[in-house]
């Protein structure tokens, strides 16, 4: 359908596309809105017709950048902070590391450091938990390469670090405990941009006993808060583009 | 409940006991243009608004009207709209703070006798921006409206007057009231009596009969019997000032400063009437029971504006916050500088002829110079504005907080404070206009104890320290008061015409 629009005139109606491409008009016209969502097809307001989208000319570079998404999220990151209590970090891959874009500080008052541009473990945080679970490519390499071993409990077997990212892939978020740092926990949870692409992740990081529960499982109602934050930034990321 | 009467819309936001975000409910109004410089919105539309985004407030929190423990009002400062007494119907459009209709008036009035008794006695410079012109324009221009207004049937209001007006009844029993942050914005309230002025009523030729009693920021005005019945409205203040309340800059000294389209820096001075010897304008901070609270502001023209400018009249960026990444693919601005003075440079210097400028081009700047160009523009406004504050108030202030959507920007906070040599900080609570009105409201009903309790409730998000070399700041510093003092130079080159 791409190479279609890329072609000739590049403004096709759907008849002509469902025809010229073989296709049931009620399927052509499915797979073009997809299209039209993720911003690879515009459609013409007064002709009907489709065409290629401004999205497909920066297929292949950044897909978000790094300070619209602290911008769009600052309120949603604010939010989370105040409501859970813990300082709140948004974080992106970048070369082999999870890059801190985005940080609030737990707000108790306390003498506390700004971490934007720092770099994080993938392995063992839960922003990189995150990153690495949807993002093949990134966990193949996570694979061939040794796990630093960081505390007593960070995750040094590639066996062990597969099986965990399934679960966050199931259950939608990632949670780790005393893994980085002896004592500290983190949550997180996905940010994507419109199609479903994970960009991004969000979370809290604190005190171990005051993330998870006696049985050492990250608390249900802050997994929650954090899964609503970055839902909250996903929607405000469709909404705005 | 805060009501915020912005420029562009009007939003109720609902807090907690901890100052946290409940509910927001937000609509925007038009703007009319009907001639080159005019800007007007209807106060009407404005006040249906109110009318729909108040229950839609309460809809959201999933609460009653007997819940909200108060209501206060904050407001975009100087537009006002005149009205008739007897039906509510407002005579003509409101006139807004940004609408330049009376360039000619205030040419004419700065002429007149008496003009430095005027600046002495409101502690503002006679300009477009604020009420006073405008509505003398007003009474010039619309057929029958001064005679009208000499019976007595007419009233004036800034955007806090009309909505409280309204609220608590119009034309059945509706309260005429303003607070002195909003008198003090209109050029005709003397600051030391904070009373309307004989004298600047004289000058600008306006019936004392129309205008609203002065009221303190903070102080039960009365109950709401329209829109949601019931609710105590207990505060009102302008926009600017309820965000230095909001970030509880409670000490004298403390500095806010909000960053939006333009910046706005007020300093809180105390119990003391400052008059600026360095181009800030005096105003009242707030007034919280019987004495009030003093402050200094200085207003920076062109902020986020210019980043605007960057992306949409050069496209050299997609979006606003892409410039931090195309300013970071350099280290250094390269020797160049920009001086957004797009219609004249605002506080401290107020030379309405001079235009901006790019200075320090050679063929190794790029566009990334440009792009750290544009928000180092912004650092070193400031820093003019804050050094101005220091001077006239005698002692340097230990901190910057910051609130507006600039301080997503990580590249220009840290570039703050480095070229104020002070620590910047941002709030938790992003949206610090509508949490003090918030705070006045709550203080004034009992539901916070005193200001004590608010400031527990301010919490840092985020907190740049100073980085830079003194040596490199100052000569930094040097090379931008040079650039500004070219545009000086260029207004004076320019043929008048």
């Amino acid at each position: 359908m791409l190479r279609l629009l890329a072609r000739g005139s590049g403004h096709h109606g759907l008849t002509e596309i469902a025809d010229s491409l073989g296709l049931a008009r009620g399927t052509a016209h499915g797979i073009l809105r997809t299209l039209q969502r993720v911003e690879f097809v515009e459609q013409d307001q007064t002709t009907g017709r489709y065409r290629l989208g401004a999205a497909l000319l920066h297929l292949g570079t950044s897909y978000l950048d790094a300070n619209e998404l602290r911008s769009r999220s600052i309120n949603w990151a604010d939010t989370l902070a105040s409501r859970s209590s813990q300082e709140v970090r948004i974080g992106m891959h970048h070369d082999g590391a999870v890059l801190v874009v985005h940080h609030v500080f737990r707000p108790d008052d306390s003498v506390q450091t700004l971490g934007i541009g720092a770099m994080l473990p993938l392995h063992a945080t839960a922003l990189g938990k995150v990153l690495l679970a949807y993002d093949p490519d990134l966990s193949a390499a996570a694979r061939r390469r040794e796990l630093t071993s960081l505390t007593r409990r960070t995750i040094t077997r590639t066996q062990m670090l597969e099986r965990v990212l399934t679960e966050v892939r199931g259950q939608g978020w990632a949670g780790e405990a005393e893994e980085y740092m002896p004592g500290e926990a983190s949550i997180a949870a996905p940010i994507r941009i419109p199609g479903g692409l994970v960009i991004g992740a969000i979370g809290i990081s604190g005190a171990a006993d005051r993330l998870c529960d006696s049985t050492g499982r990250p608390r249900a109602t802050l997994v929650r808060q954090v899964v609503q934050a970055a839902e909250s930034v996903t929607t405000s990321l469709v909404d705005e583009n | 409940m805060a009501i915020d009467q912005g420029t562009t819309s009007t939003r109720c936001i609902v807090f907690d006991q901890n100052a946290r975000l409940v509910a927001v409910a937000q609509r925007e109004h038009r703007q009319y243009h009907p001639r080159p410089g005019w800007v007007e919105q209807d106060a009407v539309e404005i006040w249906r608004n109110v009318d729909r985004i108040v229950p839609q407030a309460l809809r959201q929190a999933g609460i009653s009207a007997d819940q909200v423990v108060a209501m206060g009002i904050t407001n975009q400062r100087e537009t006002f709209v005149l009205w008739d007494r007897h039906t509510g119907v407002p005579i003509g459009r409101a006139i807004v703070w940004e609408d330049i209709r009376t360039e000619e008036l205030v040419t004419e009035l700065g002429k007149k006798q008496g003009i430095e008794e005027v600046r002495d006695r409101c502690g503002l410079p006679l300009a477009t921006y604020f009420s006073a012109p405008s509505l003398r324009w007003m009474l010039d221009n619309v057929a029958g409206l001064r005679a009208k207004a000499d019976r007595g049937d007419v009233l004036f209001g800034t955007m806090d007057t009309w909505l409280i007006w309204n609220l608590t009844g119009g034309v059945s029993g509706g309260l005429h009231v303003t607070d002195v942050t909003n008198a003090s914005r209109t050029m005709l309230m003397n600051l030391s009596t904070r009373q309307w002025d004989p004298m600047l009523l004289e000058f600008f030729g306006v019936p004392s009969s129309m205008l609203p009693e002065i009221r303190p920021s903070s102080e039960i005005h009365g109950k709401t019997t329209r829109v949601v019945p019931g609710i105590p409205i207990t505060a009102a203040l302008g926009d600017q000032h309820a965000a230095l309340f909001g970030q509880t800059c409670f000490e004298k000294g403390s500095i806010k400063g909000t960053y939006g389209t333009g910046g706005f820096l007020l300093m809180n001075t105390g119990n003391e009437l400052v008059r600026s010897k360095h181009g800030l304008l005096t105003t009242i901070g707030y007034q919280i029971g019987g004495e009030p609270t003093y402050a200094l502001e200085g207003s920076i023209a062109v902020a986020g504006s210019l980043v605007q400018w960057f992306r949409d009249n050069l496209g050299l960026i997609h979006s606003a916050p892409e410039i931090e990444t195309l300013a970071r693919t350099v280290k250094d601005n390269g020797g160049c500088y920009i001086v957004p003075a797009f219609s004249g440079l605002f506080a401290p210097h107020w030379l309405s002829q001079a235009r901006g400028l790019v200075v320090g081009l050679t063929s190794y700047i790029n566009k990334g110079h440009l792009a750290r160009a544009v928000l180092e523009a912004t650092g070193w406004q400031t820093r003019e504005v804050v050094d101005a504050m220091n001077a006239d108030l005698g002692v340097p202030t230990p901190v910057l907080k910051v609130d507006g959507g600039m301080t997503a920007d990580h590249l220009l906070m840290q570039f703050l404070a480095d070229v104020l040599d002070i620590p910047v900080m941002r709030p938790l609570v992003a949206e610090t206009v509508s949490l003090g009105a918030a705070y006045a409201a709550g203080l004034a009903a009992g539901y916070w104890p005193d200001l004590e309790g608010l400031r527990r409730n301010w919490h840092l998000a985020a907190r740049w320290n100073p980085a830079m070399d003194a040596r490199h700041r100052e000569d930094e510093y040097a090379n931008w008061k040079r650039a500004v003092e070219l545009t000086f130079a260029w207004a004076r080159s320019t043929p008048s015409t």
